[in-house]
């Protein structure tokens, strides 16, 4: 994963609350093997709208989502992070999220900012005012900031989240190097495994 | 004296490796794959040249987009049949035991588990599948994970995770005659809402809930994530034990004994504290039907569909006219009276042996409405020659219902079974999501007994409005 310390550019107001990974990613798009390519489908049901806010000039382009609360709910396809990076969104703002959906998005890079519904509301009303408005979203001093506007508000991140953000750091990588613990555990180990249950084939024997 | 812990606490703490911080590296026991959350995690390996950790603690099944015709009809579509050979490639690859399309153990990840007595009390089971909370029925702790993580559990057999919180959710008393699990669910989700549950990881507690079947309490704990939550978790009891018995991949004899003495340790300690408590009246759950684009609008069979009126709070407000908007719904429509199109009795929550006998024994002797689409869709193949064995493929059929083969079909509509646009659905799957079961598609969540009953009525019915 590759490192990420600050986001700035425009943003988009999606002004929706409870989108589900089925809309941010519908199933028919979660057939492919590879990790690429999800960007087209994003949204995919809502993008036939010719005024559907992704489709609007003024928003092409941006990188950053503004949303409402309980963004990402639903099933745990990593592929929603896959398409709202692929599509070219580095972060997303909102009052809340999907458990799931935020640890996926960490294991991306994706940055997962949560704001209260007060100051999202506002910064939704300062980008539909003027689209052309640049949002900065600084994960090492957790500040989400309107420049032009004067908006400035402090996040929350985990300190472990906003460390592998910086530092891009893979996750198994990191664990690996715990191997001598993680074999001292197994040698104690109770719960059973499938060791002789079944066959190469797969039966019971 | 230790602390009293809850259940979680306690197969938690049998899984710390150790702390990282605000994380934990937790260990991790069962972990089952399918074909649509796993081709990029073994890709990945490859190119990192990692290998799998602990083959024999992974079990892999084909479930999400296998075509629910007979076996012998080859997968049409081709980016479905790639992506279920590169299941097969990978597990033989690195040596996972693998059930593929047609074989006797196949069916939805989260019914085989139990069936084949691979869960477990007291373990951790992951799988890339948001409804893994199915598993916490037998007093394991379960979640679903992102491809990422499926990717580190391969090659780790561990996982990073921050420690959820506990919430207790307590049914005082028993519910009425007719009021199944889902119906309990579905009351459940619409208490707590989409986010309620949101960080916790939820035990089910009270009479009405030690009297379900393991059959009732997988649907409930199935439909935790419904609510936010992180899991569902059911104490071990006889009802658990008995569960186990007979399934092929428990010890036999003296071991299952001992084996069952531990399991019965984990239930929460009677002086447990949780994070959160919620306490219901049973007896006040009615059968029950989603009316709208998420799960917790939830309305009684008896009651009409709301009006955006009766909600004080304009997100809400929002929420429900673009809700109402997409199910072509009016305010003020008495339930009863909306007519179905297709009627879909399958998926992880309802699709087993109990819900196929609650469906056909409402089937019998009866028809399925003119112009209804009725598809039955058993949860495994385990499931559909239990089901055959005692006829009730045929009393489907006679009814004219479909009688298909087993996959998650319509829950998700990755296979051909999908609703076409504007179609609505009674629907005994989880996620009334907009165009979950195919674009435009209209999904009321029900138990099978209301599902069978619409099948017959041609409308939301129930039981006992049955000629
Ligand atoms: S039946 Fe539906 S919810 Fe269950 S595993 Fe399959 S797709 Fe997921």
């Amino acid at each position: 994963m590759k490192p990420v310390r600050v986001v700035e550019g425009r943003a988009v107001p999606l002004e929706r609350s409870d989108v589900d990974t089925d809309q941010i990613i519908p199933s028919d798009w979660l057939k492919r093997v590879e990790r690429t390519g999800f960007g087209r489908g994003l949204f995919s049901e809502w993008r036939d709208d010719p005024d559907f806010v992704l489709n609007r000039p003024d928003y092409v382009g941006a990188s950053v989502l503004i949303a409402g609360p309980r963004f990402g709910i639903g099933s745990s396809r990593e592929h929603a992070v896959w398409a709202l990076m692929d599509y070219g969104f580095e972060a997303v703002i909102a009052p809340s999220f999907g458990d799931i959906f935020v640890n996926n998005s960490s294991k991306q890079g994706l940055v997962i900012v949560v704001l209260a519904l007060a100051d999202v509301e506002e910064l939704t009303e300062l980008i539909k005012v003027d689209p052309s408005r640049l949002v900065v979203v600084d994960v090492d001093r957790q500040r989400v900031e309107v420049p032009e506007a004067g908006f400035q508000r402090r996040f929350e991140i985990d300190p472990m989240t906003r460390e592998r953000l910086l530092n891009g750091w893979d996750d198994i990588g990191l664990t690996l190097l715990r191997e001598p613990a993680i074999a001292a555990f197994e040698a104690t180990e109770e719960a059973p495994d499938l060791e002789g249950i079944f066959d190469d084939a797969g039966h019971v024997l | 004296m230790p602390a009293a812990r809850t259940l979680f606490g306690k197969i938690w703490d049998e899984h710390v490796i150790e702390a990282l911080g605000e994380q934990t590296l937790l260990y991790i026991d069962l972990h089952l794959v399918h074909e649509v959350t796993s081709p990029q995690a073994f890709e990945s390996l490859r190119l990192n040249g990692r290998g799998v950790r602990r083959p024999e603690r992974t079990l892999a099944t084909a479930d999400h987009n296998v075509p629910t015709d007979p076996i012998s009809t080859p997968v049409s579509d081709p980016v479905s049949r790639r992506q279920l050979e590169a299941l097969e490639e990978n597990c033989q690859e690195f040596g996972i035991t693998v059930f593929p399309r047609g074989h006797e153990n196949q069916g939805i990840v989260h019914v085989i588990g139990p069936e084949l007595g691979v869960t477990q009390p007291g373990m951790t089971i992951v799988c890339g599948d948001s409804h893994t909370s199915t598993h916490g029925a037998f007093g394991a702790l379960a979640f679903g994970i992102g491809t990422s993580e499926v990717e580190h559990v391969l090659a780790t057999q561990t996982l990073p995770q921050q420690k959820a919180k506990s919430m207790a959710v307590t049914l005082e008393g028993c519910v009425r005659p007719g009021v199944s699990a889902k119906d309990i669910a579905l009351a459940i989700v619409s208490n707590l809402g989409t986010g309620g549950g949101a960080g916790h990881v939820i035990e089910y507690r009270g009479d009405a809930i030690r009297e379900l079947t393991m059959e009732g309490r997988m649907t409930l704990c199935n439909m935790s994530i419904e609510a936010g939550a992180r899991a569902g978790l059911v104490a071990v009891d006889d009802t658990t034990i008995e569960y186990l018995r007979s399934r092929p991949s428990v010890p036999k004899g003296d071991e299952f004994e001992s084996a069952a003495k531990r399991w019965r340790t984990f239930v929460s300690d009677d002086d447990a504290t949780f994070d959160a408590e919620i306490v219901m009246r049973a007896e006040d759950i009615v059968p029950s039907i989603t009316w709208g684009t998420n799960p917790a609008q939830v309305v009684s069979l008896d009651g009409v569909i709301p009006s955006p009126d009766e909600f004080a709070d304009p997100d809400e407000r929002s929420t429900t006219e673009r809700s109402l908007a997409y199910m072509g719904l009016t305010p003020g429509t008495p339930v009863r009276s909306i007519p179905v199109d297709v009627v879909f009795i399958g998926s992880c929550t309802n699709s087993r042996i109990e819900d196929l006998r609650a469906a056909a024994s409402l089937a019998q002797g009866r028809h399925v409405a003119d112009g209804v689409r009725a598809l039955v869709v058993p949860g495994s193949h385990r499931v559909k020659r239990q089901a055959e064995a005692e006829g009730l493929d045929r009393v489907f059929l006679d009814a004219g219902f479909e009688w298909r083969e087993p996959g998650c079909s319509m829950c998700l509509g990755m296979n051909p079974d999908q609703l076409g646009s504007e179609m609505r659905c009674a629907s005994t799957s989880n996620r009334n999501f907009e165009g979950r079961q195919g674009r435009g598609g209209r999904t009321h969540l029900v138990s099978p007994a209301v599902a069978a009953a619409s099948a017959v009525m041609g409308r939301f019915a129930s039981p006992e409005e049955l000629p």
